[in-house]
């Protein structure tokens, strides 16, 4: 990758107590491309307007472009554009489905798998619906690399798991996980998987058809779209056999006091006027990736994980924490006794963005027996003179604090 | 003598002039936490700890001849840097002193500037701790 990428992306360009800016913090974030943002200033300065039912020109060009996004997105992922319903981000798309599918679908007794290092996100919305209807939620282990236990898993599924809900990649210790093998065996008992998308959608090419996950959340502004939108993938037949998830506009058919006949899809998960520039900076920031090509973007961030891994690993004293085989370009980290938090402010002191603490994986980090970790993530702007910085601010600050 | 708050204050903003350089004001903050004494093994529990920090903070206070005393602990070297530099203001004054005093050197000093926002939310916890210890003893 080069310059003419990074040129792009005008934020990278500014100095922090007086360094020029680092920005390790992807996995919590992404940065925008100009595409993105003049999507959104297009959209305010030339075209705002309310989308579907206005009989205006405006109107008209909005909805064109916010459903030219849901077109972009299904392509994307494989997907047909009725199965793509736009929500708010990946927490959204969980608690959609527990909600929505969970209420109608899960009894007493029934099981929910989830692996010990999720988000919270995709974890308290089960814990919720388990309280809720009396099933029960049950863990995958994992090893002390960081990967799921599939044995341990397929020990877990019997004909009582309604639900498995697995991230494909851990957002604190980026672990790849094989979530097309957890899919199959999860189909052979018949539950239904939900796929958390967070940290895969900006790293590789996922096809909702090759994984058969039934649900996908992910989030836009973790693959360089704007913040507060996001995706729930759900399989056809299985949208239209949830209940809706909130009452509004966008949503209904027809709305009298003697009942109310719901929209199509994806219409019937959209209440109320959707987050529109939101809809159209993720078709932007999609457009914009596939313009530069995913295999490209992989395989640079594994060659800037392999070339961090190296370097960080020349630092004294620092251990790396989640040690996958197949691992997405996230280095967690620790550094003897040093605190984290001393760690995060003396690199920010040059300049340096990360991230510190248990990455809302508290479960995780209790199973690894730490309180949170440093975490630099890289995504494909990021650089390898970048880490030779990172690394070299790292060297000082070990000698500073010993 | 004890000297009064204001006057350790003015020394502390004293201390910190004599930096021009962000990264020099760090070292010192660093430097004041790595001379913190430790606290006594006895007062590292969970009772001990002050609630809303990220890293690990151990406050203790005792009262003597009408003074309140400060001893302070962290897993961060920051934070103790931190907590050296309350416990300079605060250890030995009277209770109605802590109590009443508004800790006017942090924003002269513009400590907020060296710490994440979580850890100003921490820093507020800790002053709310001594403060509650002065108002124990008072």
């Amino acid at each position: 990758m080069n310059d003419s990428i990074r040129a792009q992306f005008p934020i990278l360009h500014q100095s922090v107590n007086g360094k020029p800016l680092i920005y390790f913090d992807n996995a919590a974030t992404s940065q925008k491309p100009l595409a993105v943002i003049n999507a959104i200033k297009d959209y305010y300065e030339q075209y705002n307007s309310n989308i579907h039912r206005g009989a205006h020109h405006l109107a008209q060009l909005a909805t064109e472009k916010y459903e030219n996004a849901r077109t972009a997105v299904a392509q994307h992922i494989n997907a047909s554009e009725h199965e793509i319903n736009f929500v708010r981000g990946t927490t959204e798309a969980v608690n959609l489905v527990a909600t929505s599918y969970g209420r109608k679908f899960i009894k007493a007794g029934d099981e929910i798998i989830v692996s010990e290092m999720e988000h919270h996100s995709n974890i308290v919305p089960w814990q919720m619906l388990c309280e809720e209807k009396r099933a029960t939620l049950r863990v995958i282990p994992i090893n002390d690399a960081g990967e799921i236990i599939f044995e341990e898993y397929l020990k877990l599924l019997s004909e009582k798991t309604k639900i498995v809900s697995i991230a494909y990649i851990s957002n604190a210790i980026g672990s790849i996980h094989p979530v097309k093998e957890v899919i199959s065996e999860a189909h052979k008992v018949g539950a239904v998987v939900f796929i958390d998308g967070a940290q895969a959608l900006p790293h590789k090419k996922v096809d909702v058809k090759d994984l058969d996950c039934d649900f996908l959340g992910f989030s836009g502004h973790k693959v360089f779209a704007g913040t507060g939108i996001g995706i729930l993938y759900g399989k056809a037949e299985l949208l239209e056999a949830m209940n809706p998830y909130m009452g509004g506009g966008e949503m209904i058919k027809s709305v009298s006091f003697a009942g109310t006949t719901y929209n199509d899809l994806p219409f019937k998960f959209e209440a109320g006027t959707p987050h529109i520039e939101g809809g159209i900076s993720l078709g932007a920031a999609i457009n914009y990736i596939n313009e530069i090509g995913l295999d490209k973007i992989a395989s640079y961030e594994d060659e800037l994980l392999a070339y961090g891994t190296e370097k960080f690993l020349e630092v004294e004293g620092l251990r790396i924490v989640g040690t996958a085989k197949n691992k997405a370009s996230v280095i967690s980290f620790l550094v003897n006794n040093i605190h984290m938090n001393d760690i995060g402010i003396l690199l920010n002191e040059q300049g340096i963005a990360i991230r510190i603490g248990h990455h809302c994986c508290q479960p995780l980090m209790d199973r690894l027996k730490i309180e949170g970790t440093c975490r630099a993530s890289f995504a494909f702007y990021n650089t390898k003179e970048e880490i030779d910085a990172t690394v070299n601010a790292l060297k000082r600050i070990v000698k500073r604090l010993s | 003598m004890q000297k009064s708050i204001t006057e350790i204050e003015n020394e502390i903003v004293e201390d910190f002039n004599l930096f021009d350089e962000r990264e020099d004001k760090i070292d010192y903050l660093i430097d004041l936490g790595k001379k913190l004494p430790h606290i006594n093994s006895k007062y590292m529990l969970d009772d001990f700890l002050v609630k809303g920090c990220q890293s690990k903070v151990w406050l203790h206070a005792y009262e003597k001849d009408g003074k309140i005393f400060f001893e302070a602990d962290s897993d961060s070297v920051i934070t103790k840097g931190i907590i050296a530099l309350l416990i300079k203001v605060l250890s030995g004054q009277s209770p109605t002193d802590i109590i009443n005093n508004n800790l006017e050197f942090i924003n002269r000093i513009e400590l907020q500037s060296f710490l994440t926002s979580k850890r100003s939310n921490g820093l507020n916890s800790m002053i709310v701790k001594m403060k509650a210890y002065a108002s124990a003893f008072a």
